[in-house]
């Protein structure tokens, strides 16, 4: 085990994987000769050379779509979005593309695609650059979703990530790239999907988060306890496949979820975790399901407006005080 | 003065280019009727007409090269050696299809015979072909990717964004336009503001020159000069190929945005007849050689329609089946 960053820990997943298998290769825009506009590529091209790193046009659609064929011709490629806000570039051959042709053409083929997408909001840069859009890769079936929150989670989940033979959409948040903790440095080291990480144990209340938002709900449940309230902290990890299991046992116990979601509220996946915890804790829930989301608006540049915009720590705080002050 | 055909071709690779374009005519017009009686539903979109780029195309590359095509891949397929029985169980929806009934008329798939995929995303298929191109290079393949596109479809940001990387990346592609002048019902000059095509990829320096569409043996040759042109240097090349598809843009499509007259003279540059003529004057084959080729052809499609009946649907649970490994 060694201290390192987030950042640091999704370099050193692709440096393992691609010492590996031969097969893995690396691209983007800006991800060799500039080691990425996160950094988070430093050091490949040297390593690796031009023909496994390399860079390519501002053409994002094209990017997912050469990985697509990539895939299909042998190769298992990691393809770098800049950031998620470009992926809207990017929908048609992520949806109607990465997503199906296995399907369609009847299972005839594997799609062992990675697209990595830096993303989420709280650094003022404005409407197009700070959105989470966790929830439109969700709802498309043949994608599976990878969203770490802490360094071990960011290493072992994209090794995981980069030996499915599914297409993987990993998302990482741009604030958790100088987080910082320790991180095997097995190069076996590898976080299964669908299985959440309980982060906490508790058992007055259960808090769901995912990416960022996991690292909010345990600061908020460690300002509860010294208020005497005992909170579990669920960070499902992957929101494709979903660990219903982990989640829906905590929330048996405790008797009251809340839901905190970075995206904007509407037609959010907090929405689809509250429904799947009522249909399977309905009767031994003790207070409504409460969703802590972001706010259904474009995000605003100003630092204090901006702020209102995103889940914070305190609003997770009140929002299990409010939830405990309810009850059936 | 043309010139002889024997020159350039043998007997025999000239008479199977025009069992292959009958046999693709002869399958397009049986699944019209079949969409008629309601055997085959959802988007039909038929390639009569249009035969001759399929057939010279494919005959001029390689086995192991890549093919990609469009939503209008019934005859990309069989050209390339899918089975009709199997292509039309698909068009039929039944469980023996190519795709299991799952992809239908614009999905078609068969890896085996290294023909990568019919796309219905207009252009979708460019990126993909650019990165099975790239997987080649990687694998130090001797392998050419043929993107086989629409007119329409370069308009599409697709189009130039892969142009631009495959020049840039050098990879041994050729990109085969077939240029059958309509998008749907908007003519090309409508559409594009170059409507000589080819020369729309003077901006990505990828050479190109335009070709008779109707013409098998000038797409053969035009296309056997481009492969092996990018074989050797291992960069992209353009073709456009000039051609005319008979029927409507789907199944659903009168066309009644082309003339009566243009239609005509398109029909009078039939690409079956314009073969058949030069091989009956130069006696290459005789009229009831012909004949007994266009009977095998229909007895096989009618095999296939036949096939496609007997087979059976999917079971309920292959919807689940194929979304992840």
């Amino acid at each position: 085990m060694s201290e390192m960053t987030y950042r640091d820990a999704i370099n050193l997943a692709l440096k393992e994987e691609m010492r590996r298998d031969r097969s893995v290769v690396v691209y983007g825009e800006d991800v060799a000769l500039y080691e990425g506009a996160f950094k988070v590529t430093r050091g490949l091209l040297s390593e690796f050379g031009e023909e496994r790193v390399r860079d390519c046009p501002i053409s994002e659609n094209t990017i997912v779509g050469v990985a697509v064929g990539a895939a299909m011709g042998g190769v298992r490629p990691v393809a770098e979005l800049m950031t998620v806000n470009f992926a809207l570039l990017a929908m048609d051959q992520i949806v109607n593309h990465l997503a199906k042709v296995r399907y369609m053409f009847g299972g005839q083929l594997t799609v062992p695609v990675v697209i990595r997408m830096p993303g989420g909001g709280g650094s003022q840069l404005g409407a197009q650059h700070s959105q989470s859009l966790e929830s439109y890769f969700m709802h498309c079936p043949g994608l599976r979703v990878a969203y770490p929150a802490a360094p071990a989670d960011a290493k072992g989940l994209l090794k995981t990530a980069i030996r499915d033979n599914n297409p993987v959409i990993f998302l990482e948040h741009e604030l958790l790239y100088n987080s910082k903790g320790e991180v095997s440095e097995d190069p076996e080291f590898l976080v299964p999907f669908g299985k959440a990480a309980v982060l906490r144990e508790g058992s007055a209340a259960t808090l769901v988060g995912y990416g960022r938002m996991s690292i909010l709900c345990l600061q908020a449940a460690q300002l509860l306890e010294k208020e005497g309230v005992s909170c579990e902290v669920i960070d499902l990890r992957t929101l494709c496949p979903l660990d219903g299991e982990t989640m829906l046992a905590s929330v048996l116990k405790t008797g009251r979820a809340v839901v905190v979601e970075e995206c904007w509220r509407s037609a959010g996946l907090g929405g689809d975790i509250a429904s799947r915890i009522y249909e399977r804790c309905f009767d031994t829930l003790l207070a409504p399901v409460k969703r802590i989301s972001g706010l259904d608006v474009p995000m605003p540049y100003s630092r204090k407006i901006e702020k209102l915009c995103i889940p914070q720590v305190e609003g997770i705080v009140q929002g299990v005080r409010d939830l405990l002050a309810q009850s059936y | 003065m043309e010139a002889s055909l024997r020159e350039l071709l043998s007997e025999g690779e000239l008479i199977e280019f025009y069992r292959q374009m009958v046999l693709c005519r002869e399958f397009e017009e049986s699944c019209a009727e079949q969409y008629s009686r309601g055997e085959i539903t959802g988007f039909l979109h038929l390639y009569s007409g249009q035969e001759a780029v399929a057939v010279g195309c494919t005959a001029a590359l390689h086995k192991n090269d890549y093919i990609l095509s469009a939503y209008r891949d019934h005859a990309q397929a069989i050209v390339r050696g899918a089975d009709p029985k199997r292509v039309m169980a698909e068009l039929f929806g039944r469980a023996t299809g190519i795709c299991k009934g799952k992809g239908g008329s614009m999905h078609l798939f068969a890896p085996e015979l290294n023909f990568m995929g019919g796309y219905a995303i207009v252009g979708g298929q460019f990126p993909i072909a650019v990165g099975l191109s790239w997987a080649s290079q990687l694998r130090e393949e001797d392998r050419v990717t043929a993107c086989f596109f629409g007119d329409g479809s370069m308009n599409q940001g697709t189009f130039h964004e892969s142009l631009n990387w495959a020049r840039l990346w050098e990879l041994p592609m050729l990109f085969v336009c077939e240029n059958n002048f309509y998008g749907i019902g908007t003519e090309v000059h409508r559409a594009s503001a170059q409507s000589a095509l080819h020369r729309r990829t003077c901006g990505y320096d990828i050479p190109s020159e335009k070709v008779d569409g109707m013409d098998v043996i000038a797409v053969y040759q035009a296309t056997k000069r481009a492969a092996e042109w990018v074989r050797e240097r291992q960069r992209p090349y353009f073709i456009e190929a000039v051609t005319y598809r008979f029927r409507g843009h789907s199944m659903s499509d009168p066309a009644k945005y082309r003339s009566v007259s243009e239609h005509e003279v398109w029909k009078s540059r039939d690409p079956i007849p314009n073969l058949s003529r030069r091989l009956l004057a130069e006696g290459i084959a005789s009229e009831a050689q012909l004949d007994e080729i266009r009977d095998r052809c229909t007895a096989q499609v009618e095999e296939a329609v036949q096939y496609a009946a007997d087979s059976p649907w999917p079971e309920d649970g292959e919807v689940w089946e194929d979304i992840y490994v």
